[in-house]
């Protein structure tokens, strides 16, 4: 096909407005890159893309006093390690056992379980019931708060419909394999798709998640990393304990330069695992749509 | 998504004999119901039990009397949130932002999956999309600490900025008429990227000898994208803006909070009710009350989202949710 002038200016048009786009989803990001390596002083006057001096101090500073961010990352390592395991093994059996047609109570099964994502009874009762159990100030709080998903529940069990035929479980279970077995030897293996979109934005929900923290923690060395953080935003007195700790250099804290820094460490990873497993986030768009 | 409602409970009774017949089932297929086990447990605890404390929202809860020896107080919660204005507040600023974000996304959302689906060259388009979608992923505290950065009075980039081109500084912090605007561009910048991939698979779904058939015809690119593309998107629009509607109550309390957090000046013009239900749990204030605000939101949300599914089911059958 010839290009006519419509064509072409409509790329040009397309391609500057998400150029544009593109570079308003980048620049706060750069901004507070730069941020993190420039001198105190030049802060005050404001964010520079490009910074007049180039310095490590706010860096030196979050490495002299390593304990609790270091704290912080291995709190939400562990929750997202224990969390999308044991929350993948939750959400593919459970799908499992609703994908099954021999099971009688699926249809139950599933509006039992569909209701909880149409009326719930608010923060309050949760709350309460959840400190009456114990769990207020717990590492177990953390990691049960968003551990099963019903959503993402149904998305496998679609997944299994549409891909795994059922004639496939029959035969296994003509040779006498029985249900976990069925499970764990053709069920799971062919489910790697799903489970890699399904336990990466889970994994995302528990490196992001700052407000169960803010609920249910007041103990400082269960803080998870994004709670970490909004502590350090918000604490008035972050001056003072940076003086206190020994950190400060020409006589004041670089405190603003401290907080990018603090930043940049925690979105770190996210940023650098970022281009290998987009696509499987891209994937989770149309992964649940495929209906029965 | 989920089967039809639990009408096979009592078929089934009746088909194998009632309680021996589910028995029966139990014992045949245990390892089923065994491997169900644990998210059955876990929706117990965590979703179903804590429905049951609702009755907080009819009583004057008391943390030494318990749930349920606390004294009932009938709809004396709720004529407090009627009276205390709070209401009417939450209701508008909550219904208010999210029918204005919802309308947003809509627009933004297609324009640029049809600006990017046209595009010709390939790896940079790849490259474009990757980071249109990157502040998807960045947790809500960092957005919130990087908008301070850019907004405050003393040193934000977009003040100086401001200054720079001979205008004067604004003290968004302290003004609760311009934070609209800031909520509207933070929610597109942080969720079109990811949202437009919604209407990105409907758009390549469609079958491009319609494009070509077009083409012979003697259709121009806005043509086609007036009568081919934007008609045949119109099920996936229709569908995510019923879902959307659905859950106009709920949701963005991250971005609500992150960036406004507890600044007392801006309640009126920027609280919703899942920063209110929020802030409350977190400063101990009435239990009670809050509980009632919570239940408000929930019957409403969930007369909402199932109009919105019957609505769905009416356009399209595959697209409902149950």
């Amino acid at each position: 096909m010839k290009k006519s002038k419509e064509v072409i200016g409509f790329q040009a048009v397309a391609l500057s407005l998400t150029t544009v786009f593109a570079v308003l989803c980048l620049l706060p990001i750069l901004y507070t890159v730069t941020g993190s390596f420039t001198p105190e002083r030049e802060l005050a006057r404001g964010l520079k893309l490009i910074p007049k001096h180039w310095t490590l101090e706010a860096y030196r500073m979050v490495w002299k006093n390593p304990a609790g961010i270091l704290r912080a990352y291995g709190i939400t390592t562990a929750l997202v390690v224990f969390g999308v395991g044991a929350g993948l093994i939750m959400v593919t059996m459970t799908a499992y056992v609703l994908y099954r047609k021999d099971c009688r109570a699926r249809r139950g099964l599933s509006f039992f379980f569909f209701f909880t994502t149409l009326f719930s009874g608010g923060m309050v009762p949760y709350y309460i019931w959840m400190c009456r159990l114990g769990l207020r100030d717990t590492f177990g709080i953390l990691l049960f708060n968003g551990l099963f998903s019903v959503f993402y529940m149904f998305i496998v069990r679609t997944y299994f419909t549409s891909n795994i035929p059922v004639s496939l479980v029959e035969s296994a279970k003509v040779d006498g394999a029985n249900d976990f077995i069925i499970y764990l030897r053709i069920v799971m293996p062919s489910a790697k798709p799903v489970l890699a979109t399904i336990g990466l934005m889970q994994a995302i929900a528990y490196w992001n998640n700052w407000s169960t923290a803010a609920v249910f923690i007041t103990e400082t060395n269960l803080y998870p990393l994004q709670f970490y953080l909004y502590r350090i935003f918000q604490d008035a007195s972050l001056r003072q304990k940076l003086m206190e700790a020994g950190v400060f250099v020409n006589g004041s804290a670089p405190m603003e330069s401290y907080k990018l820094a603090m930043t940049v460490v925690t979105m770190g990873p996210v940023i650098l695992f970022y281009p290998f497993v987009q696509k499987y986030f891209v994937a989770g768009v149309t992964i649940g749509a495929v209906k029965e | 998504m989920a089967g039809k409602k639990g009408k096979t409970g009592l078929a089934g009774q009746k088909r194998m004999g009632g309680w021996k017949g589910w028995g029966r089932e139990l014992v045949r297929n245990r390892m089923l119901y065994l491997m169900a086990l644990p998210a059955i447990l876990y929706v117990v605890i965590f979703s179903y039990i804590p429905m049951g404390g609702i009755l907080i929202a009819f009583k004057d809860y008391k943390y030494n009397l318990g749930i349920l020896k606390s004294p009932w107080v009938g709809m004396k919660n709720f004529s407090y949130f009627v009276s205390s204005g709070k209401m009417w507040l939450l209701t508008k600023n909550t219904l208010g932002y999210n029918l204005m974000f919802l309308a947003a996304e809509v627009a933004v959302r297609i324009l640029f999956a049809i600006l990017v689906c046209e595009m010709c060259t390939k790896r940079y388009k790849r490259v474009l999309q990757s980071v249109m979608m990157l502040p998807f992923f960045l947790s809500w505290v960092i957005i919130g600490g990087m908008a301070y950065n850019l907004l405050n009075y003393e040193f934000g980039t977009v003040n100086n900025l401001l200054v720079q081109l001979g205008g004067e500084r604004i003290d968004v912090y302290n003004n609760p008429g311009v934070w609209k605007f800031i909520f509207l561009f933070v929610r597109l910048w942080q969720g079109t990227g990811y949202g437009m991939l919604y209407y990105l698979a409907a758009i390549t779904g469609i079958n491009t000898e319609l494009y070509d058939a077009a083409y012979i015809d003697g259709c121009g690119l806005c043509k086609r994208i007036r009568y081919i593309t934007l008609p045949l998107i119109m099920p996936t629009t229709c569908m995510l803006v019923l879902l959307g509607l659905g859950g106009i109550l709920k949701g963005n309390m991250d971005m609500f909070y992150q960036l406004v957090g507890n600044n007392a000046v801006l309640y009126n013009a920027t609280d919703v009710i899942d920063t209110y239900v929020f802030r409350s749990l977190t400063t101990m204030k009435d239990y009670s009350v809050t509980t009632a605000v919570g239940l408000y939101q929930q019957v409403i949300g969930f007369v909402l989202v199932v109009a919105a599914n019957w609505l769905v089911k009416r356009i399209d059958q595959d697209s409902a949710i149950f």
